[in-house]
């Protein structure tokens, strides 16, 4: 049975995604794609190079990596968030403000502030989903993802009204100062620090699951809300409503580290779905914080392979998320899959 | 007793699991149209044999025979196709759907268009026949275990089979309902049909059945005509050679500890509970409970014991009044998948869930570890070291865990709800014995049983729940009875 359960963890991922990935090459056999060369761009625009690697593939796994913890926090509440690409958006508009609105003045602590700023503003914008939770009950899975939208709009909002750039041509804020940035880790690389805090941040959560009774409380409520509250009396609603709170926290951090780490300025654009990938990455890191290190890493390297394939090969980037997406699927499916065959087999429990 | 060949065979049956083997070469014959009961101790193997039966799982070796032909089961399917119907311990129901749903959802006729009024007439009419109460319009996710249980066994003879098997249906019925069950599946086979009934109440098997077969270590140990054999007989052959231990819990009262411990523990004052939904669930209630004794509590479902327990233990809060509990109170609840265990964790994060809500800081995983090893020790738990499942147990040895946990930090007081359920006569004796240590040890105890016999042979004195008011009744099993239909 343990044997069983390893393989479901660690091999079954992997099949998923390379299932994923056939399926994709066939539809593009059957559109007139050459996945052939379409494999080749991708490859190289995610590992082929240095510049590929650093630039492209770890740059983007920096923020799936924040927010594939922040949504394996909620989960493993039992917590459905799908709002941390709200958050998200929350998190960049309020570090950005603060950033522009303190300048240089104040040297580097800008840069700490306007991380911590983000911080709350993430834990706020979770925090309205966790509220109208526990006060009327409304469903976090709906508050949290018609949240996404009003973020979104209010990021369009600031960009064109108080924040815009000077010159007003542009629905984009004005540029962060060198205060206001975190520092890049390599030269000639775009990757920035922020990368460091998303593993120290994933060993952190490991180690908060594993060891402290904060993450155990989680663990049990999102494993059974009857028994956390009869064998233990726990406050499963204060437990999944903090739950939901800290996972905002960190998603609005990873907000805060893209505009003050890649793009210096906000715009609606600065998400590309990755509060949605993010889900794709928790599922496929089986909830695990190291895990979900690695699938991080595997979907800013299809994303930084999807652009180079367009670009490149001319093939369409959408069938990338073709592939997040059957990768959800396979991932939804497997435990389903694992029981039958271990009913079928007889291996399972009596 | 009216059909003289066979609805239902099993033959040299062998199952293993891994390394154990829960069947090796048993065997089940079940004569047309009669009862046949099924019993043993838990781990004997009556459910896989009921796996087997119904397609739910593949036989190692051996043949299945049905009307004396021999049959391939691949999926369960084919087993209900055959005209095998079968009620498992674990329900299989849809929680979101109404009672009437369900049952027309386990239908022959799935496809045709769904006639509310009419599936729920057909519930009313099987349920009233069979004594089951049961409303065709709730939804099964509100009922209780014990509604859960008459609908799954409505479901199962809607479907109108010949055959048809139940996994310990009456082990969470009150008396009066598991008798009229029996009452009426006794008539059911006057009608033609085969029932086979897995039962742990000897008594049960022995006024109801036409045919008894025991199974022991995944062996049959003797099948019989229930006119040809005795209760003795039966008890020899379920328990083994070496242990013919008599089977009333023999009670042991340490009169001098409870003298000393008078003093009161537990207590509602003038407490009542309204529910969510705004019923009232139990009226204003007093009671106190002393250090050393133990309150029996017996109820039909829903009669305001699940409340009561749940004010004790300190799990809900009164509507009104107040409740006064002691530092520590240990708490059984009667259904373990749902609040007392998560299978898929380990015994030691089973254990941590003790006291859960008051922990902070770093997780003491090595000292919980020796805390499951003592509990392991103390309590016999068998079949799990500290890194199994708690899944990995069987439901004896869950039970033991449950309550070696709830004792570990000897609490001032104990609730125990059925704390029995499902369980086999060792198994039970030894939850009631360490019940019984508990409260002669200084413990208040509170245990609801829906077995009035076990109240009796534990309790000190005894309280009945009917519709939501508290009386207490002399220790008698006829005027328990009586107070739980509201006859004083």
């Amino acid at each position: 049975m343990s044997l069983l359960r390893r393989l479901s963890a660690g091999v079954a991922p992997a099949f998923v995604v390379l299932a994923a990935i056939a399926v994709v090459a066939l539809v593009m056999m059957v559109t007139g794609f050459d996945p052939v060369a379409a494999a080749q761009a991708a490859v190289r625009g995610a590992v082929g190079s240095e510049f590929a690697l650093f630039s492209a593939t770890l740059k983007r796994t920096t923020p799936l990596l924040m927010l594939g913890l922040a949504v394996a926090v909620a989960f493993r509440a039992g917590v459905l968030n799908i709002g941390a690409d709200g958050q998200f958006l929350a998190g960049a508009a309020a570090a950005c403000a603060f950033g522009l609105a303190v300048g240089d003045a104040a040297g580097r602590s800008v840069l700490l502030g306007a991380l911590a700023v983000g911080i709350l503003a993430g834990a706020l914008w979770a925090g309205v989903a966790a509220w109208l939770k526990r006060r009327f009950n409304v469903m976090e899975v709906v508050s949290t993802l018609l949240l996404n939208f009003v973020a979104l709009n209010l990021v369009g909002f600031l960009v064109r009204g108080p924040l815009q750039e000077p010159t007003g041509a542009y629905p984009a804020s004005a540029t962060l100062l060198s205060a206001a940035r975190l520092p890049l880790l390599l030269d000639g690389q775009r990757l920035h620090v922020g990368f460091v805090f998303s593993v120290g941040l994933a060993i952190a959560t490991w180690w908060f699951f594993r060891s402290t009774a904060a993450g155990f409380q989680i663990r049990v409520t999102g494993a059974s809300r009857t028994v956390a509250a009869s064998a233990g009396r726990l406050d499963v609603d204060g437990v999944q409503m903090w739950s939901l709170v800290a996972s905002g926290a960190i998603a609005g951090l990873a907000g805060a580290c893209e505009v003050t780490g890649v793009t210096y300025a906000l715009y609606e654009g600065l998400s590309p779905g990755y509060g949605y990938t993010a889900i794709a990455t928790a599922l496929l890191g089986g909830l695990n914080p190291l895990g979900i290190i690695m699938s991080a890493a595997l979907f800013g390297a299809l994303g930084a392979g999807a652009d180079a394939m367009q670009r490149d090969a001319g093939v369409p980037a959408e069938f990338a998320t073709v592939v997040t997406a059957l990768v959800v699927l396979g991932v939804l499916a497997v435990p389903g899959v694992m029981k039958n065959w271990a009913r079928i087999t007889g291996r399972g429990e009596q | 007793m009216s059909g003289e060949g066979f609805a239902l065979e099993l033959r040299g049956i062998t199952k293993r699991f891994g390394a154990t083997a829960a069947l090796n070469d048993a065997s089940l014959a079940v004569r047309s149209g009669s009862l046949h009961m099924l019993l043993g101790e838990n781990g004997a193997g009556k459910t896989t044999f009921l796996n087997i039966a119904t397609g739910n799982l593949q036989p190692d070796t051996g043949a299945i025979l049905l009307n004396g032909q021999p049959v391939v089961w691949r999926h369960r399917a084919d087993a209900l196709a055959a005209g095998l119907s079968a009620v498992y311990q674990h329900f299989s129901l849809v929680p979101a759907m109404t009672v009437a749903e369900n049952v027309a959802l386990a239908g022959p006729r799935l496809g045709a268009k769904y006639n509310r009024r009419e599936a729920e007439d057909t519930v009313r009419r099987i349920a009233n026949n069979a004594g089951l109460d049961l409303d065709p319009a709730a939804m099964v996710g509100d009922l209780s275990v014990a509604a859960q249980q008459r609908a799954e066994i409505v479901k199962a003879i809607a479907r109108n089979a010949p055959v048809l098997m139940l996994d310990e249906p009456t082990a969470v019925l009150s008396p009066p309902d598991a008798a009229q069950l029996l009452r009426w599946l006794r008539g059911f086979v006057s009608s033609g049909r085969t029932v086979v009934v897995i039962t742990h109440r000897i008594r049960e098997a022995m006024g109801y059945g036409d045919e008894v077969t025991v199974l022991r270590r995944g062996q049959t140990a003797l099948s019989a005509p229930i006119s040809s054999t005795s209760e003795q007989e039966v008890v020899a052959a379920i328990l083994g050679a070496t242990d013919t231990r008599p089977l009333a819990f023999a009670r042991q009262h340490s009169t001098a500890v409870r003298q000393t411990l008078r003093t009161s523990v537990l207590a509602l004052h003038a407490a009542s509970v309204i529910d969510a939904g705004g019923a009232r669930r139990l009226r204003t209630t007093s009671l106190e409970v002393r250090g050393g004794e133990v309150v029996g509590v017996a109820g039909v479902e829903g009669a305001g014991q699940y409340q009561l327990l749940r004010l004790l233990a300190g799990r809900i809060s009164p509507t009104s009044g107040r409740v006064t509990l002691p530092p520590s109170v240990g708490f059984v609840p009667e259904d373990r998948h749902r609040d007392a265990l998560i299978a898929d964790f380990s015994l030691v994060e089973n254990m941590a869930l003790r006291g859960i809500e008051a922990r902070r800081g770093v997780m003491p995983w090595a000292h919980v570890a020796l805390q499951v090893q003592s509990a392991i020790t103390a309590f016999d738990v068998r079949g799990g070291d500290v890194r199994s499942t708690a899944s990995a147990l069987s439901g004896g040895n869950q039970q033991k865990f449950v309550l070696a946990r709830e004792l570990a930090d000897a609490p001032q007081a104990l609730v125990v709800e059925n704390p029995t359920r499902g369980l086999d006569v060792r198994a039970s004796q030894e939850i009631l014995t360490r019940v019984r240590d508990s409260a002669a040890a200084g413990s208040a105890v509170v245990m609801y049983s829906s077995d009035i016999n076990e109240l009796l042979a534990t309790a000190d004195r005894v309280v009945v729940c009917f519709a939501g008011e508290v009386y207490e009744t002399t220790l008698d099993s006829d005027a328990i009875g009586r107070a739980m239909v509201g006859v004083r």
